[in-house]
């Protein structure tokens, strides 16, 4: 699992200073990490307009509607009925914008894991930063409310290193610190009104884990549980909780 | 109007010319003419006079001997600054950096021989042009209202005698009476300066006014800072404001000048002063040099040039550059771009990665503020929005007297970065 991918055009624009201009004025660029809004018309049909609407006649359907969007607090619209996952996730600070719709759309449940979204993720970069290049066009513009969310993303976009992914953990090490967890979170798998953690695959769990570490996922203690945490734990947790099943 | 890459092959290959040979040895010195003497017109002459250390001929053509910001004049209108404090001349760009101001009017582009005509007739060669008229108003915007009605229901969106006889209307109001505002429709300049206006004309007449009454008619279902205004209204100015937006009606007003009548959707307001911002497009000097699209200019967004014409740059207000508000900030952080590419490209000096940014603030009353900023960057379609931040609501009185400060001390800061 890879987050954007770095444009070579950047270091070149970067080097070149001004000069660049000249592929900015004869529109052979694409614009440094901000995606193609027509090519995003199409992924948007292909892959959520089932379920979702957008632009002026748009309505909440089996998904809400996602005109406005962007610097919209999840699980927020009135007439919605999201599930207690989403409405909570917002409840901890999650609000849509480049990076945190690039990782839930690349993977929802290492965002929002009980979400009722089943869908099952979009992987290729370009393709989710031309689907946010479309869909960003429908929230407010900058121009006229100068708070409104960004246009484009500040940087390369949410990414955990392929070698973390890779690493292989070591279980005896995970169970010692899970130690730690299980004073929060079950130990059985039962939702105790904190979501459960065991039987997750290893590598949603690291993508879960880093999102906090990153700041992507909000959530005060576990971003601050998760920055305590160095590749080698996170690794040896995964392993671990991977080998527990919830008892039914 | 359709962009004509014929241009911008021009603009390569003479970029790539200047690159190669950077002297234009032996050649009188480049001329560049700036057109309009405010953030936008003043920054760009000033920075390039300054950086190019008189290797450039730099003239500013300005109608106005005595330039007044929009910028604190609604700090004017509450009170809080005297008029002669948001005043400004051109003696130091002309003393300190040689630039030859010229206070007159341009009427006419040549393009093809690249020259400006001006109202008196005379001609100014000119290398690059950089236009940065600011905002003429959309005529038959407000029913009702044309420029000939401005003494009776002022705009006061262009600073000077027009936000002195706002004022002096706002102060001869009777007790108890209304003063009205017809707020404009996207895009305008200054986002949150209607806003800032009514908090500010508030401010006033709560001195001298208590019971007078505040409407705003509004055709946007949402303005910038929505929530921080609503909140300092409720806190400073309870009962006295009432904001009409499109659901009752902003979008659907009529303005009787005579009568001093506003109608709404059919209802007819008696008012006192009544203070209408029409809706905006470029500066008539944009049309006059066909680089309009109708409505604003449209630019590249590293260099600020024309998308019509690689040799004029448009700045502020009346540049469609993307998402940068329509902000004096704005223009003086677009000007120091547009400097950079001129120099690079009349003198291959060295140019860097462009870089945008822009605060406003604005003030809800006296030592209480709040701001909205952000970073953008170029990319070919556009200037995009990159990071921000705005005030929160609920935030503890001193830090709202900092932010309210710190305002003062932009403008000192920005003021002195346009005139020298
Ligand atoms: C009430 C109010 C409050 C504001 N508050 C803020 C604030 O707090 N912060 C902020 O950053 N911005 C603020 N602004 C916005 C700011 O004033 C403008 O965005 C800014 O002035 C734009 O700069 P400009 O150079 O594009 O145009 P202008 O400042 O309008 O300058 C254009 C100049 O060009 C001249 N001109 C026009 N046509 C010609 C011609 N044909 N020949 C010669 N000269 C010509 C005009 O005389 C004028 O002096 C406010 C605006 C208003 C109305
Ligand atoms: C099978 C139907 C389905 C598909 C396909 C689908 N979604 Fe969803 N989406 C939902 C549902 C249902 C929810 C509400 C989830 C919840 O409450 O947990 C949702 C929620 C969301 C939210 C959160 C909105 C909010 O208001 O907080 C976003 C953003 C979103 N979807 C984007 C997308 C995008 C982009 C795609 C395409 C890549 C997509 N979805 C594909 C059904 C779907
Ligand atoms: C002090 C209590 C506490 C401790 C200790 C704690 N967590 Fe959490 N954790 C929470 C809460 C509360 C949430 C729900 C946060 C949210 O909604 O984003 C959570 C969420 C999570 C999630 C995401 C669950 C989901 O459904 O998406 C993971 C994964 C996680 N924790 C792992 C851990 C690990 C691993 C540890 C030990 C190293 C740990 N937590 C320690 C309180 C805790």
């Amino acid at each position: 699992m890879t987050g954007l991918g770095r444009n070579p055009v950047i270091t070149l624009l970067a080097a070149t200073g001004i000069v660049g201009s000249l592929f900015f004025a004869d529109g052979v660029v694409a614009s440094e990490t901000g995606g193609d809004p027509e090519k995003g018309t199409k992924v948007f049909a292909r892959e959520c307009g089932t379920c979702h609407k957008v632009g002026p006649e748009a309505r909440n359907g089996i998904g809400p509607h996602l005109n406005g969007l962007f610097g919209r607090r999840a699980g927020s619209l009135e007439g919605f009925r999201y599930s207690k996952a989403m409405r909570e996730a917002g409840e901890n600070g999650l609000v849509w914008e480049f990076e945190t719709l690039d990782l839930f759309i690349e993977n929802p449940r290492s965002v929002v894991k009980g979400t009722r979204m089943s869908y099952r993720g979009l992987k290729d970069a370009d393709k989710r930063r031309h689907l946010l290049a479309f869909l960003r066009q429908f929230s407010d513009n900058p121009r006229d409310i100068p708070e409104a969310a960004p246009t484009l993303p500040e940087g390369p976009g949410f990414q955990v290193p392929e070698s973390v992914l890779k690493m292989e953990g070591d279980p005896a090490y995970g169970e010692y610190l899970a130690s730690e967890c299980f004073t929060c979170h079950s130990k059985d798998g039962s939702d105790n009104g904190i979501s459960p953690i065991i039987g997750w695959p290893p590598e949603d769990f690291v993508v879960a884990l880093y999102a906090y570490k990153t700041g992507y996922r909000k959530h005060p203690v576990m971003e601050m549980i998760a920055r305590s945490l160095g590749d080698e734990e996170i690794a040896a947790l995964a392993a671990y909780l991977a080998t527990l099943q919830p008892s039914e | 109007m359709t962009i004509n890459r014929r241009h911008f092959l021009g603009a390569a290959a003479a970029t790539a010319a200047v690159a190669g040979a950077p002297a234009i040895a032996g050649q009188a010195k480049p001329k560049v003419v700036v057109i309009g003497g405010g953030p936008g017109g003043a920054t760009v002459a000033r920075y390039v006079a300054k950086d190019s250390k008189g290797a450039i001929d730099v003239t500013l053509v300005e109608p106005t001997r005595k330039y007044y910001t929009c910028f604190f004049s609604n700090l004017y209108l509450g009170g809080l600054r005297d008029l002669a404090s948001i005043g400004h001349t051109y003696g130091n760009l002309a003393a300190k950096y040689g630039i030859n101001i010229v206070h007159d009017y341009a009427v006419g582009v040549d393009r093809d021989k690249k020259t400006v005509t001006l109202a008196s007739g005379s001609v100014l060669p000119y290398d690059r042009l950089v236009l940065s008229p600011g905002i003429d108003f959309i005529k038959g915007s407000v029913p009702g209202w044309d420029v000939s009605a401005q003494n009776e229901m002022p705009h006061a969106y262009k600073a000077g005698s027009q936000t002195e006889l706002l004022r002096a209307q706002i102060d001869a109001m009777p007790k108890g009476g209304v003063f009205a505002m017809v707020a404009p429709p996207n895009p305008y300049r200054c986002p949150p300066g209607p806003y800032e206006r009514v908090s500010m004309v508030a401010f006033r007449l709560k001195q001298i006014n208590p019971t007078a009454k505040i409407m705003i008619f509004d055709p946007k279902p949402k303005f910038s800072k929505m929530a921080l205004f609503q909140e300092g209204w409720q806190n400073h100015y309870s009962g006295m404001i009432e904001w009409i937006g499109p659901d009752f009606g902003g979008d659907k007003v009529e303005v009787r000048p005579d009568a001093m009548e506003v109608v709404v959707d059919g209802e007819v307001n008696k008012v006192d002063v009544c203070n209408v911002i029409p809706a905006m497009r470029n500066g008539r000097i944009c049309d006059i040099a066909g680089v309009s699209d109708g409505r604003w200019s449209p630019v590249v967004p590293a260099t600020l040039q024309s998308r019509m014409d690689e040799n004029i740059h448009v700045l502020g207000d009346s540049a469609a550059q993307g998402d940068m508000p329509k902000s004096g900030f704005s223009a003086n952080s677009q000007a120091k771009v547009c400097a950079m590419a001129i120099r690079h490209a009349l003198l291959g000096d060295k140019a860097f990665p462009p870089k945008f940014a822009n605060t406003c603030w604005s003030a809800l009353a006296e030592c209480d503020g709040v701001k909205v900023g952000a970073t953008y960057k170029a990319t070919p379609e556009k200037i995009a929005k990159v990071t921000g931040f705005i005030s929160k609501t609920g935030e503890p009185a001193d830090v709202r007297c900092q932010t309210y400060k710190e305002a003062w001390g932009w403008y000192d800061s920005i003021t002195q970065d346009m005139f020298g």
